[in-house]
């Protein structure tokens, strides 16, 4: 559905996007991960035609990009990072406005918006004026705005950026929605969470490059090898470490506190044998449970950024 | 047809959200009549024939200019512009909507002192069949011009600094005031290069029949700075809000 070959954007000595290629398939929902400035922004633009490419190749369902915009914009709905409506006109009326940018009739264009009005929750609403509603409201009415004109491709920046958590969780359905109807997504946004929880495929971008793609499996298994177990017990000993590591020659132990500690294997672990072990050593098991690492844990291994850098995004974007 | 339901719906939104506001309809009023006042208390024996060619080509100049400049850096700047910079239409048409309300609104205000001064003094010598085609003229240039700021400029502020940058020094240059074959010798290239000049003059031919230049002329550079502005603002637009 969308295929992008070495895409570069540079603003005199400053590289925003250096050569990055992706693909992504019709119906998935592909998210572009990354702290600011990380190039999210900037290869959205390019891909929607409100910025130049300094190189590279963007097609959308066929079409190029570059030398056939108009055309490629009439099957995209856009959602900037922004909620970028009209201030002075009601909810209605700026979805009636949309639509008759993309050439519908009035009767095609008021039936929709009704419609949209309805499905996003803001029926009630449709009537007050753009500039009275609450952000959560003014980034549904956006998304509803990119929907007016049934697209095939749904492109969102950052598209819960800024807003309640129970808007976020309406947003994140309507999008798993979309793509319930066959929509393509391509949504960039700076919440691992968000992500992890409505994203097909990731692709983790930092300084102007991807890093990684792939599917969170994909993802998770770039980092993972083997197994990790941790018990909580009752008080452990220091020198209990020496014991279990003879015992069990193939796993790491680590003593993690009086109560908790874990073994690492590239193999399975024998956990009745362990169990039984420190059972024999007067030490109670009152739990044992894998532990699997997290995606943030993928896109710190995998992009060298600290994930406060990120959790500082997210409150910088939290204020706006 | 399918982009001329989108021109249509552009110009309706200008004219509904910027030009029928309450202080931009007593603007396109008040400032008119304010000039005219000013002008007929400055010289109170001065004809007002004589003084309407100036009026109407000061009240288009200040509509069109201020009004597109500061919608389209508004828009610009809340980022509602996007909108127009992505739907599927040629950005000609779109350029071509925006400037649209802009050009209806200085029309509107041309026509404010010649319908106040009706009441005052017989029209029936003026030549309505220049005026109009000469008033639509002017008011293109002077809307393009606009654009031009427009596109130059980041902040409603500077769009209004930018605004009056330009259209003070024309207001003396034009012939308006001062006539040309008065002004020092090395500012009168420039008045020619002036837009306002050659409508102005129209006006004043049609209104008081003291033109210096040939109706033909005056239409004819008119058109040449219509189409150069045009371009010009097109090759910005691409240059500067496509990045």
């Amino acid at each position: 559905m969308i295929s992008v070959k070495n895409l570069k954007k540079t603003y005199g000595d400053f590289t925003a996007v250096n050569s990055i290629s992706f693909q992504v398939q019709k119906g998935e929902i592909f998210g572009f991960l990354g702290p600011n400035g990380a190039g999210k922004t900037s290869t959205i633009n390019m891909m929607i035609g409100l910025s130049r490419p300094t190189a590279g190749e963007i097609t959308i369902k066929g079409i190029d990009v570059r030398k056939e915009t108009k055309k490629a914009q009439a099957i995209m709905g856009i959602v900037a990072d922004e909620s970028n409506l009209y201030n002075e006109m009601d909810g209605f009326e700026n979805l009636c406005f949309c639509a008759a940018l993309y050439g519908m009739e009035k009767d095609e264009r008021e039936a929709k918006a009704y419609h949209l009005l309805e499905e996003f929750g803001l029926k009630d609403a449709g009537k007050r004026p753009f500039k009275a509603y609450s952000k959560g409201m003014k980034r549904k009415l956006t998304i509803a705005a990119a929907l007016i004109h049934s697209p095939k491709i749904l492109f969102l920046d950052e598209p819960t950026t800024g807003i309640d958590v129970e808007s976020s969780r309406q947003i994140r359905k309507m999008i798993k929605a979309l793509k319930a109807q066959g929509t393509t997504v391509f949504l960039t946004t700076h919440y691992i969470e968000e992500a992890e929880r409505i994203c097909d495929r990731i692709a983790f971008i930092a300084g102007g490059q991807i890093v990684a793609s792939g599917t969170l499996p994909e993802l998770m298994g770039s980092i993972s090898h083997g197994h990790t177990i941790q018990f909580v017990t009752s008080k452990l000993a220091e020198n209990l470490i020496d014991e279990l590591q003879s015992n069990f020659k193939r796993s790491k132990v680590n003593i993690q506190s009086d109560n908790t500690m874990t073994m690492e294997s590239e193999g399975r672990i024998p956990l009745l044998a362990v169990m039984s072990f420190l059972h024999a050593k007067g030490i109670e098991v009152y739990e044992a449970k894998e532990l699997r690492p997290s995606l943030e844990d993928v896109f710190v291994k995998l992009t060298g950024i600290e994930s406060a850098e990120l959790k500082r995004d997210e409150k910088k974007g939290d204020r706006k | 047809m399918r982009s001329s339901i989108a021109f249509w719906n552009i110009l309706k939104k200008d004219i509904k959200n910027y030009y029928l506001k309450p202080p931009n309809i007593s603007w396109g009023i008040i400032f008119p009549l304010s000039w005219t006042l000013m002008q007929l208390m400055r010289s109170p024996g001065e004809n007002i024939l004589e003084l309407l060619p100036g009026l109407m080509a000061m009240s288009i100049l200040f509509g069109t200019t201020s009004m597109l400049a500061v919608t389209i850096t508004f828009e610009r700047s809340g980022r509602s512009f996007e909108r127009l910079l992505l739907a599927p239409i040629s950005i000609n048409l779109m350029v071509l909507a925006k400037i649209a309300g802009t050009i209806l609104f200085g029309i509107f205000n041309a026509f404010v002192p010649v319908i106040f001064a009706s009441f005052f003094i017989d029209l029936g010598g003026v030549n309505f069949g220049i005026i109009f085609p000469a008033v639509f003229m002017i008011a293109i240039s002077s809307a393009l011009m606009g654009l031009l700021i427009a596109v130059s400029a980041e902040q409603v502020f500077e769009a209004q600094t930018l605004s009056n940058f330009f259209r003070f020094p024309m207001l003396f240059l034009c012939g308006l005031f001062i006539p040309i074959s008065d002004l020092p010798v090395f500012l009168r290239p420039l008045s020619y290069c002036l837009p306002l000049t050659y409508g102005a003059d129209i006006l004043k031919g049609a209104i008081t029949g003291g033109s210096s230049l040939s109706p033909l002329l005056s239409f004819g550079m008119l058109l040449f700075f219509t189409t150069a502005l045009f371009l010009f603002s097109r090759h910005n637009i691409n240059r500067k809000w496509i990045l």
